[in-house]
């Protein structure tokens, strides 16, 4: 049966957009107000799933061609790293360092360490979870 | 410079073997490795300055001081000569290695990798005067052996015999360590010296003696005594080199250098005696009695390192005599044990070449299949005489000197008067010197049947040659020290053995010089021990040009009634048992396991929440119920219902995700955004992940369940259903630690830096939980990858034979 999907297939081409900023604009804004990485990778993978809803496995792949086996890796990496980064600084694992600083367009930003975990974070929960789908979808 | 860090240097070493075996293609990986070893015996040589003048050398490394845990090397008489065993025959094994496997057809990187973590092990194990660390290079060694045995993986026997070797060793190991932590209780410390000095306070201790058994079992498995001795035989399968390293040089002696290095405590009692010198002549017995009925050369000298090794135990007993009376009669057993290890090692390891050389060069180890190879091996033909004339206690060997003491030793503790060995003593001389006899007989019977006789052309796999220079040189310096030795023997005794008795006996000696031993070959008609040693040679003659007239009854004993068998029927016992418990209640459904889970779960959460009086309703601290919590708490439970009532499973998956979306709503009206937002998305992300898997899911019509399985399975929904109701309200009432939240709210600025604390808890605060549960979440992706794509992989199963 051949389902007639062009208004779902074009207003995903929009909304996926739409969602995939709000979760970067999520993940950035988590230290102050409701987000964080985890939401943030949440729904950058509930975009992914829309994508794959409305068009097939093989052509998200052909869209999106990152491994996400090596993402979740990545992201693994970058939350350890960050975490561990703290020994070289004569300070205790996990001890977290931020400060302002002034930069050009942003004006006075406070920047922190813990958004680099929070990206390992981000990038993990994308990783495994489009992982499983692609694995789990593209198995027949 | 603290050489505590060179017990590691081989480890180090070895972490740049296989980049150096796959780049260096041209030069023998061997040649590399060769290098460690030989700096580490030179090293190791200057402190024999310090030594013999009773002195010692200590250097620390700490690890877990909290727990007293650390690296200490104590560098005594006996530590310095066990180092200079392990690099020295390290050394010569090494080079001989180069020679022996080829470097085009052998996995090198494997096996130097294996064989330094061993070289690092044993050092570790001699060194170390923490009992822990001690035990941490013991297991070490252990595992070494075992990957070493097993270095031939594809071949079934060696499979065998490295897991044999490592069941029973760490068996042993195990029991050790409860010994040594026993030993640490009663000392209150985990220093070997510190044990020392003060044994005399906890001799009487109710766990002395269970310390002594346990450690015993430990000494005795390493050391393949009898019943234990079993593991030895079957780790024959390891390449030569490593027979003649681990498993008659060094490995297997741990058991002796424990026995000795805990003498001092032990010694006070009995039951140390006993046990040492009686299981130490038993397995001498044993051991040279079943090494006769062997016809796999290997198999000989293993049975015949099981025999030795039992005679230089059985010395390291009678020697603890001199705790008790200070004659000097006795005090030849402690320097007769030290020697003959020195002994044993050159010896035996050329022998052990020379099998493997026999094997290299004919390409099989059967005796019956060989003879007459004396014309055509002339240079092996003569080592192997030397280091078998030697094995057997005959002049102008270094074995004979040590034999000698030995049966003066057996024969002096006749006229030890405590613990019964007046009465009993007479049978030591006597079985030592049967045993004596096979070990002449299966002397003669190794070097003898493959080197003299008629050649047996045709059943030999290759053409005899003599072996290359290269792997000559190995044996034939160790036979040069066989025959040194005999000449030399009091400089030796200077050297390295009287370091290691005072070492072994400082409650006696408080300088090497002060051990009145002087070696002689000649001790005069009168001697008791001629006599014997004539008696051993005519007897054992005697025996053994008869050996194929009585050699046959050695096939009356059945196998299953061996130990083997014993060790083999507690295996497939085991085996089968655990199996059979297993599938008792192991299934294979997912729904019988998830039962044990969630009825395990509710069981005992509601059993603590009522016996530890935790269960607490405060109406007071609930918030008021409003018109939309009302709706949407009756939407969600519409919402169960459906899942529950469903006649079909997208139907459950639908309401499943209205819970979940149910649920979302509570949070916003509880004003908790964060909570909202993931719940949201987590709830879209699993209803597409749900659907994906739908179409592998069984018929829900499908599940064969009677109705008493549906009765059980409404029960444990029930159960924790109310579980986590109950936890629930429990955990929002009981306020037996003030709440948190006021801290958060306190340090969220100043502290973290942020706005948000339910972030900053992930990232920051918590950031332990957050890390491991990605972690976790990473792991589960990789799994689900692994099981679905390796799945087609493994139909094509690869035989772990080839």
């Amino acid at each position: 049966m051949k389902t007639n999907d062009v208004i779902l297939q074009t207003t995903t081409k929009v909304v996926f957009f739409i969602i995939f900023l709000f979760s970067i604009h999520i993940f950035f804004a988590g230290h102050y107000t409701p987000g964080g990485g985890f939401v943030g990778g949440l729904l950058t993978t509930g975009a992914i799933v829309l994508l794959l809803l409305a068009f097939d496995l093989k052509t998200v792949q052909k869209a999106l061609p990152f491994n996400f086996t090596i993402m979740t890796a990545i992201g693994l990496l970058l939350a350890l790293g960050t975490a561990a980064g703290s020994i070289f600084f004569n300070v205790p694992f996990f001890t977290h360092a931020f400060d302002d600083f002034t930069l050009p367009l942003f004006g006075v930003t406070s920047l922190h360490t813990a958004m680099v975990f929070d990206a390992g974070v981000f990038l993990v929960v994308v990783g495994a979870a489009i992982t499983i789908i692609q694995s789990i979808g593209g198995d027949s | 410079m603290e050489f505590v860090l060179l017990i590691f240097l081989p480890i180090v070493a070895a972490l740049f073997i296989p980049f150096l075996f796959r780049k260096i293609k041209g030069i023998h990986t061997g040649w590399f490795v060769l290098l460690v070893p030989v700096v580490l015996f030179i090293y190791y040589t200057t402190f024999i300055k310090t030594t013999m003048e009773g002195g010692h050398a200590i250097s620390e490394l700490q690890w877990i001081p909290t727990l007293g845990i650390s690296f200490v090397s104590y560098l005594d008489g006996l530590s310095i000569l066990f180092s200079l065993l392990i690099t020295g025959i390290g050394a010569l094994v090494v080079l001989y290695s180069i020679f022996y496997l080829n470097r085009n057809k052998e996995k090198l990187g494997n096996f130097y990798v294996y064989l330094l973590l061993f070289m690092s092990a044993m050092l570790g194990v001699v060194q170390s005067d923490n009992v822990i660390s001690l035990y941490l290079f013991w297991e070490l060694t252990s595992i070494s052996s075992f990957l070493l045995i097993g270095y031939w993986f594809t071949r079934d026997g060696s499979r065998f015999g490295a897991l044999k070797s490592m069941m029973v060793t760490v068996f042993g190991g195990l029991m050790m360590l409860g010994g040594f932590i026993l030993l640490g209780i009663m000392g209150g410390t985990f220093s070997i010296r510190e044990l020392i000095a003060g044994s005399s306070s906890f001799a009487g201790h109710e766990f002395f003696t269970l310390a002594l058994v346990l450690i015993l079992l430990g000494a005795f498995t390493k050391s393949a005594q009898f019943p234990f001795y079993i593991w030895l035989p079957d780790a024959m399968e390891a390449p030569t080199p490593v027979s003649a390293y681990l498993h008659s040089a060094t490995m297997v002696k741990a058991g002796l250098y424990l026995v000795a290095r805990f003498t001092p405590i032990f010694a006070v009692s009995e039951v140390w005696i006993w046990l040492v010198t009686g299981i130490g002549l038993l397995t001498l017995f044993w051991g040279s009695l079943f090494a006769v009925k062997q016809t796999d050369l290997k198999a000989i000298l293993a049975f015949s390192t099981v025999s030795q090794l039992g005679l230089i135990m059985s010395l390291l007993g009678a020697g603890a005599i001199t705790f008790h009376v200070d004659e000097a009669l006795f005090s030849f057993a402690m320097f007769a044990a030290i020697f003959h290890l020195i002994n044993h090692a050159t010896f035996k390891g050329s022998l052990f070449m020379i099998a493997g050389i026999v094997d290299h060069e004919t390409g099989t180890r059967d005796i019956r299949k060989l003879g007459g190879l004396m014309s055509i091996m002339p240079v092996s033909f003569t080592v192997a005489f030397i280091g078998s004339m030697s094995m057997a206690g005959l002049p102008p060997f270094n074995g004979f000197l040590s034999k000698e003491m030995f049966l003066q030793s057996m024969l002096a503790i006749r006229h030890f008067e405590l613990f019964n060995f007046a009465t009993w003593g007479i049978i030591f001389p006597v079985v030592a010197w049967v045993a004596s006899v096979f070990t002449f007989i299966y002397s003669f019977y190794f070097v003898f049947r493959t080197f003299t006789g008629k050649r047996k052309v045709g059943k030999l796999p290759l053409e005899p040659h003599e072996a290359p220079v290269g792997m000559l040189i190995s044996p034939v310096i160790l036979a040069m020290l066989v025959v040194g030795i005999f000449f030399i023997p009091n400089v030796v005794g200077k050297w390295l053995v009287k370091p290691a008795v005072m070492a072994i006996q400082p409650y006696q000696y408080s300088h090497p010089s002060e051990v009145d031993v002087h070696v002689s070959a000649w001790h005069g008609f009168a001697s008791v021990e001629l006599w014997m040693t004539a008696g051993i040679i005519l007897i054992g003659g005697l025996l053994y040009l008869s050996l194929s007239k009585w050699q046959k009854f050695y096939r009356i004993q059945p196998e299953s009634l061996s130990l083997n068998g014993l060790y083999d029927a507690t295996m497939t016992f085991s085996e089968k048992g655990m199996n059979r418990i297993s599938r008792l209640y192991m299934t294979g459904l997912i729904r019988t396991y998830l039962l044990y889970i969630f009825a395990f779960f509710s069981i005992t959460t509601i059993a603590m929440l009522f016996l530890q009086d935790a269960f607490v309703v405060d109406m007071s601290s609930f918030s008021k119920i409003n018109a939309y919590g009302l709706i949407n708490a009756v939407i969600l439970l519409l919402a169960v219902a459906f899942v529950l009532l469903s006649k079909t499973r997208l139907g459950a998956i639908i309401s499943l995700g209205a819970v979940g979306y149910s649920v979302a709503l509570f949070f916003v009206i509880f004003k908790a955004p964060d909570l909202a937002l993931t719940q949201l998305v987590i709830e879209t992300v699993s209803v597409a992940l749900f659907l994906l898997a739908f179409q592998r899911l069984p018929k829900l019509s499908d599940h064969g369940e009677t109705k008493s399985n549906k009765l059980v399975n409404a029960i444990i929904a029930l159960g924790v259903g109310l579980t986590v109701t109950l936890v629930a309200l429990s955990s929002h009432s009981q306020k037996l630690v003030a709440s948190i939240s006021q801290y958060y709210k306190d340090t969220v600025e100043t502290e973290a830096g942020g706005g948000n604390i339910v972030n900053v808890i992930l990232v920051d605060y918590r950031g332990f939980d957050t890390l491991f549960e990605i972690a976790v979440l990473a792991i589960a992706g990789i799994g689900v990858l692994g099981m679905i794509k390796l799945r087609l992989a493994r139909k094509e199963s690869s035989d772990e034979n080839k």
